[in-house]
């Protein structure tokens, strides 16, 4: 018996090892929103892209099911994103930015050329209020749950997948106690 | 419309690798040779559509082509042209490309150095290679595809990462790759010899050359790489473990204990299955290679992408290929064993130790890479395994193995007297032991007992595998010296070289972090740096800040370093760019930190001694394969096919 066996030493071991491979797929060494998903949003105040006198809190947030998107002009993938963005806040889906290490002229041309999906953006050219959000990159985005805590975190851009797979389910859920006017139009139930 | 033209020449490779994948394979097992005769031509047209792929998309990298999501990621129109050809690889969807291409090559080398091989055999090596070509273009093209567009394009690009803006770009992937791919070579051969129920000398004298010629991509990609590492990451190390590193290293160690196999295979006939399970595991760790670079697995500096659809692809395709052929080993090993017999000391038995602390060198190296993804995986957390692990986990098999080297070179097959051997070697190693006591203390004056073995096993494997080349060139004895054995004593004296530069260097670094203002003179060692100040200067797509330092040795001007702290504009992350003074004693590294306001700046200096050993030994290395491949009798081998064409036209 042994003399046969011995020969599949090797494929069981390769077995064994790509089991420990698949399960390592499933964890991703970038998940770290953990740190924020959950708890209350960090607090800011930032002047606006489009008026340096006007301010942004997020006190503004609270009470909303909202989204809000790190972004800046210098980042590809946000203009990739962009478009899509657009047509959620069409939808009626409240987007708060965070416009990230940026100068004003490029990023007001960069809404007026594209389209503003923002109700309002912050303005934060030293990524001040980044780091209380964790930021790491952009293009990034948070779901704010109607309690003001931090639902969820996608990095990298948003696409109708990412928006019907991972979010749209945590948005209804938010929205079960009423006042998502935006929820039909956006894809939701 | 161009890319486009590109995305359809990938899907026609992917459609003749398939084909190339079936019909070969089933041809030799239903012995149809209409079947098995369309492996070369389907290798061949593959190879045509694979090429115009890769040309379009450095047409369109050449051309800043912004539509391009891939180009618009990674060039800029201000990147100075090379970079702009290099930067094709510089990310994860254009690097699959070019692994598909150097496949695609080392494939056209098969079809036309299996020709005189038996058709049988040479289409089934041709299909295995289908295979992993077919698996590899459906994974660039369903999950990575290079030429997808942008819409609307950019304006500009988002630049190539800064620390890729280098000549050392321009070789390092490309070694890398053809030795990493490479490997598939032996591994068809050894799946085909399993498929054949054929393993035989032939087998292993017709896979050698593939084998020596991948190893040698490998050593010169690995050893660019380190170089690379050194003087571009400005911290003045060259090996750091990581995961990336190490995914090219393993397939290095598999590939040399499959070198070491294949002699024996070759000459004695035994060890056969042991061979073609290397060929498997060399060809499997460089396929997981490409798994944790091209997944979430591993993060390093290296991952270019994060994607786990990629990973499960990759996971799968690994599955498939190295999966499948370990099975088919379960299964056909058995009836290969051969019988054959050899004493203690004998050339065997000491491969067969090369083989096994090789073998076990690789191991430590792919479990300290994969315990932190075992911990995850097993809800431990993230954790990650340090230098000091993989240094004395590597030491231990390796210093063994290098002190044997020399025993085993000097032995002969079958059997071989220890009196005999004893007599041949006690000056060298006498010698060998004296030099590494005495040479610490007179050039260092001070040594660890590391340092010494280490020195003292450098010494010992420089002399042991120069025994042979001296007495045939210089003393004119015994039979003439061939070029494969002079440089397998070549390759071996490199391996010495190696380990000198690398313990002296280490051993020896000489460090100092200071903090220095114009003006400042700063001492380290015998060296003098005066830093005469700072200046701005402008690259075509970068702004630095050079500082100028005199670098003297008793008062006497050396030379002028000139370090930089460089910006890129456009994706605005700082790069050092050290200065290194170098000659073959040392090297002076010179690196300027951060600025520390009111003029000054943190530096850190290093004197590395003997450090240049490590490329040169490397280059040795390198240079024995190149010479083992020339050998006279793989050249014969070639004339054959020659003939045939010219008799072919002849008719």
């Amino acid at each position: 018996m042994w003399r046969y066996a011995r020969y599949a030493i090797p494929v069981a071991i390769f077995v064994a090892i790509g089991g420990f491979f698949y399960r390592g797929l499933g964890l991703n060494p970038n998940d770290v929103p953990s740190a924020l998903v959950g708890k209350p949003m960090p607090k800011f105040s930032l002047p606006t892209v489009t008026d340096p006198d006007a301010t942004i809190t997020s006190d503004a947030l609270q009470g909303k099911v909202a989204l809000v998107n790190v972004w800046g002009t210098w980042c590809i993938e946000c203009r990739h994103e962009h478009g899509f963005l657009v047509q959620l806040a069409q939808a009626g889906v409240p987007i708060y930015g965070l416009n990230l290490r940026d100068d004003r002229a490029s990023a007001m041309s960069w809404l007026a050329q594209l389209g503003n999906p923002y109700v309002t953006s912050g303005f934060d050219p030293k990524g001040v209020a980044a780091v209380d959000w964790g930021v790491t990159g952009a293009p990034e985005t948070f779901l704010i749950g109607r309690d003001g805590n931090v639902i969820f975190k996608h990095i990298s851009p948003m696409t109708p997948q990412v928006w019907r797979h991972d979010f749209l389910p945590l948005v209804e859920e938010q929205c079960r106690a009423g006042g998502c006017e935006f929820l039909a139009a956006a894809g939701g139930r | 419309m161009i890319p486009e033209i590109g995305q359809f020449a990938l899907v026609l490779a992917l459609c003749l690798a398939l084909v190339q994948a079936t019909f070969p394979l089933l041809g030799a097992a239903l012995g149809r040779t209409e079947w098995m005769a369309l492996a070369r031509p389907a290798a061949a047209g593959q190879f045509v559509f694979v090429a115009i792929a890769f040309g379009i998309l450095e047409y369109a990298f050449l051309t800043d082509d912004f539509s391009v999501e891939f180009v618009a990621q990674h060039s800029n129109s201000a990147l100075p042209a090379f970079y702009k050809f290099t930067a094709a690889w510089g990310g994860h969807e254009g690097s699959m490309l070019f692994w598909i291409t150097v496949l695609a090559i080392w494939t056209m080398a098969v079809t036309v150095g299996s020709r005189s091989q038996p058709e049988e055999f040479a289409s089934r090596v041709l299909g295995v290679l289908g295979i992993v070509s077919a698996g590899i273009i459906a994974f660039s093209l369903l999950t990575s595809n290079p030429f997808l567009r942008l819409a609307p394009a950019a304006l500009d690009g988002n630049d190539l990462n800064p620390l890729l803006q280098d000549p050392g770009m321009i070789f390092h992937p490309p070694m890398l790759y053809l030795g990493y791919v490479g490997v598939a070579v032996p591994f068809s051969f050894a799946i085909a010899a399993l498929l054949t129920g054929r393993l035989d000398k032939d087998w292993a004298k017709w896979t050698r050359p593939w084998t020596v010629a991948a190893w040698l991509c490998l050593t010169i990609g690995i050893t660019l790489g380190s170089w690379w590492a050194y003087y571009e990451l400005g911290w003045g190390g060259w090996w750091f473990w990581d995961p990336v590193e190490n995914s090219s290293f393993m397939p290095w160690l598999m590939t040399t204990a499959l070198l070491h196999s294949l002699a024996v295979t070759e000459r004695r006939g035994i060890f056969k299955s042991w061979t073609v399970l290397l060929a498997i595991a060399a060809f499997s760790l460089s396929l997981l290679g490409t798994f944790l670079t091209r997944s979430p697995v591993m993060v390093s500096v290296h991952a270019f992408a994060a994607d786990p659809t990629r990973g499960l692809f990759i996971l799968s395709l690994l599955g498939l290929i190295s999966g499948g052929g370990l099975l088919l080993y379960a299964f056909r090993a058995r009836a290969l064993e051969a019988e054959g017999g050899f004493k203690l000391v004998s050339r065997e038995a000491f491969l067969l130790a090369n083989n096994i602390l090789l073998v076990i060198a690789a191991v430590a190296v792919l479990f300290g890479t994969l315990y932190p993804l075992f911990i995850d995986a097993l809800g431990g957390g993230k954790i990650s395994v340090g230098p000091p692990y993989f240094n004395a986990m590597f030491l231990v098999p390796v210093l063994p193995l290098c002190a044997l080297l020399g025993l085993g070179m000097h032995s002969a097959w079958r059997t071989m007297s220890a009196d005999a051997l004893l007599r041949r070697l006690k000056w060298p190693a006498v010698a060998a032991v004296a030099a590494g006591v005495i040479l610490p203390f007179v050039f260092f004056r001070t040594a660890s007992v590391l340092a010494i073995v280490s020195i003292t096993i450098g010494i010992w494997v420089c002399v042991s595998s120069m025994l042979d080349p001296a007495r045939k060139l210089i003393l004119r004895t015994g039979a003439p010296l061939t070029r494969g054995h002079f440089g397998m004593c070549l390759a071996h004296f490199g391996v010495g070289v190696f380990i000198l530069g690398a313990t002296v260097a280490s051993a020896y670094n000489l460090e100092v972090d200071v903090s220095a203002k114009p003006g400042d003179t700063v001492k380290a060692g015998n060296y003098e740096f005066v830093f005469r100040g700072m200046k701005r200067v402008q690259g075509p797509n970068f702004v630095a800040d050079e500082g100028e330092f005199e670098l003297r040795r008793d008062g006497k001007l050396l030379t002028v370093l000139t370090p930089q702290k460089r910006v890129y504009r456009v994706q605005q992350n700082p790069m050092t760019e050290a200065a290194i003074n170098t000659n073959p004693a040392r090297d002076v590294f010179l690196a300027l930190g951060d600025p520390l306001g009111d003029n000054a700046w943190s530096l850190r200096i290093q004197v590395k001694p003997m450090i240049s050993f490590l490329w040169i030994g490397s280059g040795i290395m390198a240079l024995g394969g190149v010479l083992a491949i020339t050998d006279r009798r793989y050249r014969q081998l070639r004339q054959k096919p020659a003939v045939r064409v010219e008799a072919v036209g002849a008719a």
